[in-house]
């Protein structure tokens, strides 16, 4: 492996320094001539957030972080020509991690095969082909316990074989890479930062499952991994490892792209086949399932991009390496964005059976500065919320899912004491409701009808009677939608109404927003005891709704007022009150 | 066979079958408004209140898309299902307007009859309806997209039952709507004016447009002269509105009820029928024994069809029949033949024609041709519906009438003239003139059981004097595409053509399975249907067009013989291809 470094600037604020530091390390380069050897590259996702400017010298792989500029000719000098680590800037990783997935993210270059192929790259593949038959790798993986990283948790070598046993002439496995769930990006990590061992996974499993054929099915609001995979699939037919004959073997493979136009709902494994067959992105009822029924009407294999890289490393360590770690029924590890009011936010990714503690408060360091951490959403829309005094919770399967919650494709935000819970519920469903196909009754009607109540609460205009009618539409929603996103759309509503129905109670029977959070509910006022009269809050103002001078002091006219906060955050002596 | 229980009852049913047809044999009824029980239509599982369980299950199945395993325990209702089922009614509610008193489908309505059944009483939900503006471009379909609770069953039936693919849903989530493809005007779309959608709507949501108030205000004009026509399947399927058997016949009542409601004359649209025969088998005979024409000659009864293959089959015109519909022939024979006859000014007669179609009502204007008398020869076009409507109306006690004849002599069939109704009708009538045209023979037997029935596309040969005539019967347009492909594929490789004479028929089984006739159409509809026109053809005692005395006394005093010049000018049309899209 060439000499190549990787420069990332992961400060949370401020702006992002990368290009500007990218300048100044290959002027340094260059002072010393070697521009032309050594491999500079500004990453993505270098693996660590919240560490400023962060260098990692490869092939040594010294990862430093809080890099100032004038650390560069020390980095250049001891470390990329002479190998060796300066100590003190050294990254020690967070122990709680587990890198499996993100074996490779902000590692290699992505775009690089021989670096892929470098760090045991195809090695699984060689090894299926080989000396393994399809049933034996099936069988590796059933006995590794992996279970589909989506969202839903089928077990993947179980789903393998049944695709490999339903009768047809052609079976297909599709990638399924429409990652759409709000603040999640664990998939588009992978794809962008190590698109080859998704690659890799789809060959291996095309072998399970006797598929001469794969789709990837990515969305398109994720440009730089559809052109990373498209070039891993260049190289690949490249190198002999898709086309006819992979490596030397007899079996064929090949792989195309398809695009996702932008609807959540084609996530949703039968109407992501519609999408793909060029229909409308319409879920259909199962059974039939996929596996015997599935695109162009043959048997076809859907897994979910984290699940696909995991399966290069399976094969190679063995299933029962993979099912050492993690939980008796979640084996292995699951990486979450961490997204929301934390210090660290970022991709995490841990063993199975790590508590949502560790996650929170060990790996991301806990809220930002002078708040508190409330709780926090899993599941994306389909999940639900954790209270704090849960956080003893270990993230698997079947934990969250008895909290009311799910593990979802593993996104992961974090609320703190300013988060009103209606809001969040009216929010996570007003997602659901703008991505509903609309072809099922109880999710298009009945979502609408929970975002008019929920909106009705948040407006101090609902009634105890709201209350129940969220819950009994949220009953039939769950168990009369045709597909998943209906079945769990009303998750965030009755998990917030089950842990925080205080607070919906408080907004419906006192009108008051208890997190002082909905806007129809609070009022700015101007403490004129603390006043110091210095105007800010009246620049601030968008509306015009604050009048005064310096002299006479300054006052909120509540008609005027569009409660948005800014002189609430300007207001330097904490002279506004919000109530 | 599949063994399954259904609320504790033993079932066995053939493998495949659904959940809730399983239970429909155990005398259960599990609530649906999304699955029509026409064979025809798929499970679009889109409404969500056929809801089961397998017991001790938490999960809920839908019963209309899940077949019944070996050994399932099925559960169809118990408490937290009907208050499920009730919710979900209750949403569509919400989402429905209340305006079930000046509806076209009140009283007549799913939605309607599941709101009773569930005895709901007051409004849960608060009401959100979309303003969506109705589309009557068409003039004969109706879209009322308000009213609409998207259960694709006319999205199915236009794009898979008859390939048009006028209609789809646009938008999602709650602005998913059925409209045209494209948003355009449903005249400016494909749309060939069957009325399938109509007939499968569970709402008001795709309705005929209602002439009944133009037929009243005719019927009312003492200037007016008001003479009426009944189609073939009219007859066996309007009794279904009162309380008849499936598939009764009831003509006679039919003519007695007119009567009453003031038409000067009854005619049948089975003599005009026999005309038909007598102009189109003449055709054929022109062009198979005297080789006068190009092969396969092709029926153009069906006036959807005409418009279908006009709109997406341009090289088939020249292999089109050039005769016109027995609908639009008894038009204009009113207007010449029977008003010189009667001395009456054909300016004042009126045409009043009760159809099983609702693309009836758009054949009266399809072209100048269908103005040959000097006026339009047709003015009012009803379905079977509307006139059950107008009956009830007329406040006549249609179930306990006296049974009266039509008036001669357009009002007297041969039993070719009232199988049309059903499909390969036409191409039997044919065939029975057709034999004895080229033969001068008398049939031995004149049905040809080989074109009956609701198999899709049925392919047969009959022998006319050692020469085989090969033919092909389709029904439901999807079903055209390979009857045509199969014609073109014998021109272009130079084949010997694989069928001389072709009939086609837009709606599945025939005008008995019509847009325009009464809700609730099944196959088992459809076969009693035609089974009433069949048992009608057997009771006649002249059974082929040529034979009908009155038919022959037309031609002697009227047109002189079939293809003639007259007949050629008051009983032909031509066809034009037409873009698919208007604009």
């Amino acid at each position: 492996m060439a000499k190549t470094v990787f420069v990332k600037d992961t400060a949370i604020t401020g702006k992002d320094r990368t290009r500007d530091f990218y300048g100044f390390f290959l002027g340094g380069l260059r002072e010393k001539g070697l521009e032309n050897d050594v491999q500079l590259v500004r990453v993505a996702d270098i693996g660590v957030y919240g560490q400023g400017m962060v260098v990692r010298v490869l092939p040594e792989d010294f990862l430093y972080v809080n890099v100032q500029d004038s650390d560069i000719p020390a980095v250049i000098t001891e470390s990329v020509i002479g190998g060796k680590p300066i100590k003190d800037k050294l990254f020690t990783q967070a122990s709680k991690q587990a890198r499996i997935v993100l074996r490779n993210c902000g590692v290699i270059d992505p775009e690089s095969i021989e670096d892929y192929i470098a760090r045991d790259g195809y090695q699984a593949l060689a090894k299926v082909l080989g000396e393994y038959t399809p049933e034996k790798t099936a069988q590796e993986i059933k006995a590794s316990g992996l279970r589909g990283r989506g969202g839903a948790g089928f077990p993947t070598g179980m789903k393998w074989e049944i695709t490999r046993k339903a009768p047809g002439d052609q079976k297909y496995m599709i990638c399924n890479g429409d990652e759409g769930d709000p603040g999640a990006y664990m998939d588009r990590s992978v794809l962008e930062g190590d698109p080859h061992s998704v690659v890799e996974g789809m060959i291996i499993g095309g072998y399970a499952i006797g598929a001469s054929k794969g789709y990837f099915y990515i969305r398109a609001e994720y440009p730089l991994a559809i052109a990373r995979i498209e070039k891993a699939i260049e190289q690949c037919r490249k190198h002999g490892i898709l086309g006819e004959g992979i490596l030397g073997s007899s079996f064929n493979f090949d792989l195309e792209i398809r695009l996702g136009a932008g609807a959540f709902v084609c996530g949703e494994e039968t109407a992501l086949i519609a999408s793909i067959e060029g229909k409308r992105g319409y879920p259909s009822p199962r059974p039939p399932f996929p596996s015997i029924k599935g695109l162009w009407g043959k048997p076809t294999c859907i897994n979910n991009v984290e699940t696909l890289a995991n399966i290069p490393v399976i094969i190679l360590k063995g299933g029962s390496w993979f099912a050492g770690i993690g939980t008796e029924g979640s084996k292995g590890t699951k990486v979450f964005a961490v997204t929301g009011k934390v210090k660290n936010s970022g991709l995490v990714e841990v063993p199975m059976g790590t508590t949502i503690e560790d996650i929170v408060y060990g790996i991301c360091g806990g809220a930002l500065s002078g708040k508190s951490v409330k709780a926090i959403q899993t599941g994306g829309p389909s999940g639900g919320v954790i209270p704090k005094e849960y956080f003893q919770t270990k993230v698997d399967y079947e934990s969250l899912q008895k909290m009311g919650s799910i593990m979802g494709s593993g996104g992961m935000i974090v609320m703190d004491e300013d988060d009103c819970m209606a809001d969040i519920a009216k929010f996570y469903l007003g997602f659901c409701v703008d991505e509903s196909c609309g072809k099922c009754a109880p999710c298009r009607i009945g979502g609408t009808q929970m975002l008019r109540l929920l909106k009705k609460v948040t407006d101090g205009e609902g009634t105890r009677k709201d209350l129940d009618q969220l819950e009994q539409i949220s009953f039939a929603m769950q168990k009369a939608s045709l597909c998943g996103l209906g079945q769990t759309a009303p998750n965030p509503v009755l998990s917030t109404l089950h842990y925080y129905r205080s607070e919906y109670e408080a907004h419906v029977d006192k009108k008051k927003c208890p997190a002082c959070k909905c806007e129809k509910l609070i009022r700015f006022l101007i403490m004129s005891e603390k006043c110091v009269k210095c105007g800010m809050c009246f620049k601030a103002c968008p509306v015009g709704a604050i009048s005064g001078n310096r002299e006479s002091g300054y006052l909120i006219d509540q008609t005027k007022c569009v409660r948005c906060g800014q002189c609430f955050e300007v207001c330097k002596p904490r002279a506004i009150s919000r109530s | 066979m599949v063994k399954a229980v259904i609320n504790g009852l033993k079932v066995e049913v053939p493998e495949k079958t659904t959940i809730l047809d399983a239970a429909r044999k155990a005398q259960i009824k599990i609530p649906t408004l999304c699955k029509h029980p026409d064979s025809y239509l798929h499970a679009s599982a889109a409404c969500g209140i056929c809801l089961v369980r397998v017991k001790g299950s938490k999960k809920m199945l839908r019963a209309c898309c899940t077949p019944l395993e070996e050994g399932m325990d099925i559960i169809t209702h118990d408490p937290e299902i009907v208050a499920i089922r009730r919710t979900v009614v209750e949403l569509f509610l919400s989402n429905h307007p209340n305006e079930c008193l000046t509806c076209g489908r009140n009283n007549n309505c799913e939605l309607q009859s599941l709101v009773a059944d569930f005895g709901i009483r007051e409004e849960f939900y608060e009401k959100i309806v979309k303003d969506i503006p109705k589309d009557d471009s068409t003039g004969n379909i109706v879209l009322e997209p308000r009213k609409c609770i998207n259960c694709a069953r006319c999205v199915d039936v236009c794009q898979n039952v008859q390939d048009v693919w006028a209609l789809t849903f646009l938008h999602r989530g709650f602005n998913t709507r059925m409209a045209p493809a494209g948003d355009i005007s449903l005249a400016d779309s494909p749309c060939v004016r069957c009325g399938q959608c109509a007939a499968h709507c569970p709402t008001g949501a795709i309705f005929e447009k209602d002439d009944t108030v133009l037929a009243w205000k005719a019927l009312r004009d003492p200037e007016q002269y008001c003479v009426v026509q009944i189609a073939p399947a009219v007859r066996v399927a309007l009794g279904e509105a009162f309380g008849f058997p499936l598939g009764a016949n009831v003509t006679k009542k039919i003519y007695t009820a007119l009567r009453r409601m003031g038409f000067k004359a009854i005619f049948d649209t089975n003599f005009s029928a026999d005309v038909t025969i007598m102009e189109e088998a003449s055709e054929f005979v022109e062009r198979f024994a005297h080789k006068k024409g190009p092969l396969p000659l092709i029926t153009t009864c069906c006036p959807s069809w005409v418009d279908f293959m006009e709109k997406f089959h341009h090289d088939m015109i020249p292999h089109f029949s050039s005769a016109k519909s027995p609908h639009e022939m008894m038009g204009v024979l009113v207007k010449t033949y029977y008003a010189e006859k009667n001395k009456l000014d054909p300016a004042k007669l009126k045409v009043i024609s009760v159809m099983p179609c609702t693309a009836k009502k758009f054949e009266i204007s399809r072209s100048h041709d269908m103005s040959a008398s000097g006026f339009q020869d047709v003015d009012v076009v009803l379905t079977t519906r509307e006139l059950a409507r107008m009956i009830k109306q007329a406040g006549i006690d249609f179930s306990n009438l006296p049974e009266e004849d039509s008036d001669h002599i357009l009002g007297d069939y041969s039993g070719a003239g009232t199988i049309f109704g059903a499909t390969g009708g036409v191409m039997e009538a044919a065939l029975r003139t057709a034999y004895s045209f080229v033969t001068g023979k008398k049939l031995p037997k004149v049905e040809f059981e080989n074109v009956r029935g609701l198999k899709g596309v049925k392919e047969t040969s009959i022998k006319i004097e050692g020469a085989e005539v090969k033919i092909a019967v389709a029904h439901g347009l999807a079903n055209v595409e390979y009857v045509l492909d199969q014609v073109r594929k014998a021109q272009k490789e130079g084949k010997p053509l694989p069928y001389h004479f072709i009939e086609v028929m837009a709606c599945p089984g025939g005008c008995v399975g019509g847009g325009g006739q009464p809700y609730g159409v099944t196959d088992e509809l459809r076969t009693a249907r035609a089974k009433g026109l069949y048992s009608d053809d057997e009771a006649q005692t002249v059974r082929c067009s040529h034979e009908n005395p009155y038919v022959q006394q037309l031609y002697k005093e009227f047109l002189g013989k079939p293809l003639s010049e007259k007949a050629h000018h008051l009983l032909h049309t031509k066809y034009q291809p037409l873009p698919i899209y208007r604009r």
